[in-house]
């Protein structure tokens, strides 16, 4: 006979406000089985769980129910609770009277009468739990990072300073990411290429990190310690070993009509080149489609010129297998197209240029060597106005309803560089609110204005559009609340962000969630926030949610201290509640082979004694434990009832619908 | 359509999965989006794992609606589960509308851990829907009562 310890939690007022906290305990200590049942403020507080300790102790319990947060909260906390007080940890079962109930229901007596069903069904259940033990699998001791911008380098580099060792795959032929493209960075205004690049050579000197450009995840397999994923290395016409990185390949190339993907196409480059001139790994790189050798064979002067004999023009892919315990996504994000804002001329007027644009233009290496001019006619332009919340807080669905967080600063940044720069220049700058919340970002927003004198509108632009050498940019000015129109030489576009396109797959093969915007969402907004809620998977970065550099260099010191945290373990315990057949009911029919995405269920053939001394040799299925993730799909499709699921057993689950049901 | 009693409220059966849904009616919790409270979550590894019979067991022991919740299409944390689900509940819910048991009785919903809002307003829809079908006792059990 099972003896059963309710333990019904105030979570302060949280529960207690609308569920009558004591009429619970006193309902369900009327249930059979039952023989305790209390009632505490905080059930998962030091106190709480010593009352819980305590009464498996005084009780001799077999069992408890927890009706209180959700099981994803403190699940873990109070099998640890009872481990310690030496009943199985799966002997728990935990009655969410919180999120499920207390939070959304407002009237008392209907609240309470919900809270004691949902506390009778989780007796019911665990009137058929059974105690559980966890296997144990091996950690393999290496951290794949996807993606090596800012966010995966800083995530890698600390990794590789804990002795564990990194692997960085970066689409594009160079890590960097998009930090590399910035001139200067808010607040400090200082060069980003000069605290970024330093980082860069870090990782290609760390023996610890090995980094794979030009290359795509192909599949993961496995689970948390034990991630199987292929890397698409693609080829990239140069062999990255013996290429010196000397660039005479590049002069001599008479294919010079690439668009250059680092000056945000602003100008041209040849079909074979090395990205930027600080490019990690820093060697050359075809493309394929401008490449005359490789598209009609006739040329070949690149490879006449090498002195080391690197290129090769029949180059293919090649897939690389790697093994890992610990994935970091660090993604990042790109700019929204402008194609559903037409109203600002983006497509029409080669002066309307969005920001990341603009920050090239401003580089000393970018297309115009640092000088401020206008990519039509290259004149210097003399008013330049700025729009803030291009497709960010956008309700109307042609944008992003997000704000994208980093536009106001680096705004204020590039009004301040131009004042700096070239005090000739008149600034304004349209915005629907100013949002600096940083340090010392909010003073930064202010010498914009106090000090550089650039001219702020509090208001949205309705259009962009021509009138002679003109841009004419109309707007509303809600402070003044009239209609005003300045006549710019350039208008720069403070496009939102959003998630690098290929988060989407990738997040599929890591089967971790993502949001409606395509962010990847966390464990917990605010507890586990560089988590995903897929084991193994941590979040480094933009791919999260907007963020300016500071943020993202933090969240992904923490992204890495958790991968620390996780490879730093020689074995993991596995999920313990995984299938298993009854052998002596499966007929060896395969269906659970089929179903199974994981490989975990084999078929072996097993003696069974008949009795009169007969035996036969049947085909049954088995499962094995450390590969079983538990999902269940094996139990339904089994058509003899075999299979089932420890913890979410048939029975179980049952019982449940059941105890849901009686009224 | 006879009208539900005020005594007998209509009950409903949710199978939320562990990772999408169930995280996302924690959502709806954390975030006070309410939804009625004859709505009973029942909390599954994987829309998979939801048995044909677990269901007629439902409409045996007297709900008169059952909703599966499951992760996205594509987002599935076992890969795959939601379209097993799909094709399984498919089938189930066109037998079920045979034995009686009206479509709209039935549904499967994708909630994703970030949807919230999304879980609060497809229990109010699906409660909506089921106090306007009515009292369903089309495969209720009286020997199942207790």
């Amino acid at each position: 006979m099972q003896k059963i310890g309710v333990f019904v939690c105030w979570c302060g007022s949280n529960i207690s406000a609308t569920v009558d906290v004591k009429k619970v305990a006193e309902v369900l200590k009327a249930e059979p089985g039952v023989v305790v049942s209390e009632n505490y403020q905080y059930m998962c507080s030091e106190n709480g769980q010593a009352l819980i300790r305590n009464a498996i102790k005084e009780h001799g319990l077999t069992g408890v129910v927890v009706c209180s947060c959700s099981p994803r909260m403190h699940e873990a906390t109070f099998r640890k609770t009872c481990e310690s007080a030496g009943i199985n940890p799966y002997m728990v079962e935990i009655a969410n009277i919180r999120e499920q109930c207390s939070w959304i229901h407002k009237d008392i007596e209907e609240a309470t009468e919900k809270a004691i069903i949902l506390g009778r069904t989780a007796i019911a259940k665990l009137k058929l739990n059974a105690p559980l033990t966890a296997g144990e699998s091996a950690v393999t001791k290496r951290a794949l990072v996807i993606g090596g911008g800012i966010a995966g380098i800083q995530s890698a580099l600390d990794i590789a300073e804990a002795g564990f060792e990194v692997d960085i795959v970066e689409q594009s032929p160079t890590i960097g990411g998009n930090m590399a493209k910035l001139d200067k960075t808010f607040p400090t205004l200082d060069c980003a290429a000069c605290i970024l690049t330093p980082k860069m050579v870090d990782c290609a000197q760390n023996d610890k990190i090995d980094i794979m450009t030009f290359s795509e995840i192909e599949s993961v397999k496995g689970f948390v310690g034990n991630f199987k994923v292929e890397i698409r290395r693609k080829a990239r016409f140069v062999n990255e070993k013996t290429c010196t990185g000397c660039g005479v390949c590049m002069q001599k190339c008479p294919a010079k009509k690439g668009l250059n993907e680092f000056n945000m196409g602003l100008n041209n480059r040849p079909a074979i080149y090395i990205p930027f001139a600080q490019a990690i790994p820093n060697v050359a790189i075809i493309d394929p489609e401008q490449c005359l050798k490789i598209k009609n064979g006739k040329c070949g002067l690149c490879s006449m010129n090498c002195q080391v004999n690197a290129i090769d023009y029949t180059m293919k892919d090649e897939i690389v297998e790697r093994e890992y315990g610990a994935i970091v996504v660090a993604t990042g994000y790109k700019p929204i197209s402008l194609e559903n804002f037409n109203e600002y001329g983006y497509d029409t007027y080669k002066d309307v240029v969005t920001s990341l644009e603009f920050e090239r233009i401003m580089n000393a290496a970018g297309p115009t060597n640092g000088q401020l001019v206008r990519p039509s006619d290259g004149k210097h332009p003399h008013v330049i106005t700025f729009i803030q919340c291009v497709g960010s807080r956008d309700t109307s669905g042609c944008g992003k309803p997000y704000c994208s967080k980093i536009c106001c600063m680096y705004t204020a940044k590039h009004a301040m560089l131009l004042r700096e720069k070239y005090p000739d220049t008149e600034v304004h700058v349209f915005y629907i609110d100013v949002r600096t919340p940083g340090k010392n970002y909010d003073e930064f927003f202010r010498r914009a204005v106090e000090q550089y004198d650039v001219d702020y509108i509090k208001g949205m632009v309705g259009k962009v559009y021509k009138e002679g050498d003109k841009l004419m940019v109309q707007g509303s000015d809600l402070i003044n609340d009239e209609q005003v129109i300045i006549p710019s030489d350039m208008v720069v576009l403070a496009a939102a962000i959003e998630p690098n396109p290929s988060v989407r797959k990738i997040a599929t093969m890591l089967t971790a969630s993502i949001d409606t915007n395509n962010f990847l969402t966390e464990a917990h907004a605010k507890l586990r926030p560089v988590e995903s809620p897929t084991a193994g998977i941590f979040l480094s970065g933009v791919c999260q949610g907007p963020k300016d550099i500071p943020e993202t260099v933090s969240q992904a010191s923490a992204c890495a201290a958790k991968v620390i945290g996780l490879l730093a373990k020689d074995t993991l315990k596995c999920n313990a509640c995984v299938a298993h057949s009854d052998e002596m009911i499966c007929t060896g029919c395969s269906v659970c082979e089929n179903v199974c995405p994981y490989g975990a269920i084999t078929y072996v053939d097993k003696e069974f004694r008949l009795g009169g001394g007969k035996t036969e040799v049947r085909r049954v299925a088995q499962v094995n434990p450390a590969v079983c993730q538990g999902c269940g799909a094996c139990t339904v499709t089994c058509p003899s009832g075999a299979m089932d699921l420890k913890g979410f057993s048939t029975k179980q689950i049952m019982a449940e619908v059941d105890a849901v049901c009686k009224r | 359509m006879q009208e539900i009693n005020k005594e007998r409220k209509p009950l409903i059966v949710a199978f939320c999965c562990n990772w999408c849904s169930y995280a996302g009616a924690d959502l709806a919790g954390s975030s006070r989006l309410s939804y009625p409270a004859n709505v009973k979550i029942i909390r599954v590894p994987c829309s998979c794992r939801v048995n044909p019979l677990f269901i007629l067991k439902a409409f045996q022991r007297g709900a008169d609606g059952v909703i599966l919740c499951g992760c996205h299409p594509g987002d599935c944390h076992y890969t795959t589960g939601n379209y097993y689900t799909r094709r399984r509940m498919s089938l189930l819910f066109s037998m079920l509308d045979y034995l009686g048991i009206e479509r709209e009785r039935t549904r499967v919903e994708w909630v994703s851990a970030a949807e919230g809002a999304k879980f609060s307003n497809v229990m109010n829809d699906f409660a909506k829907t089921i106090n306007e079908l009515g009292e369903n006792k089309r495969l209720e059990d009286l020997r199942c009562k207790d």
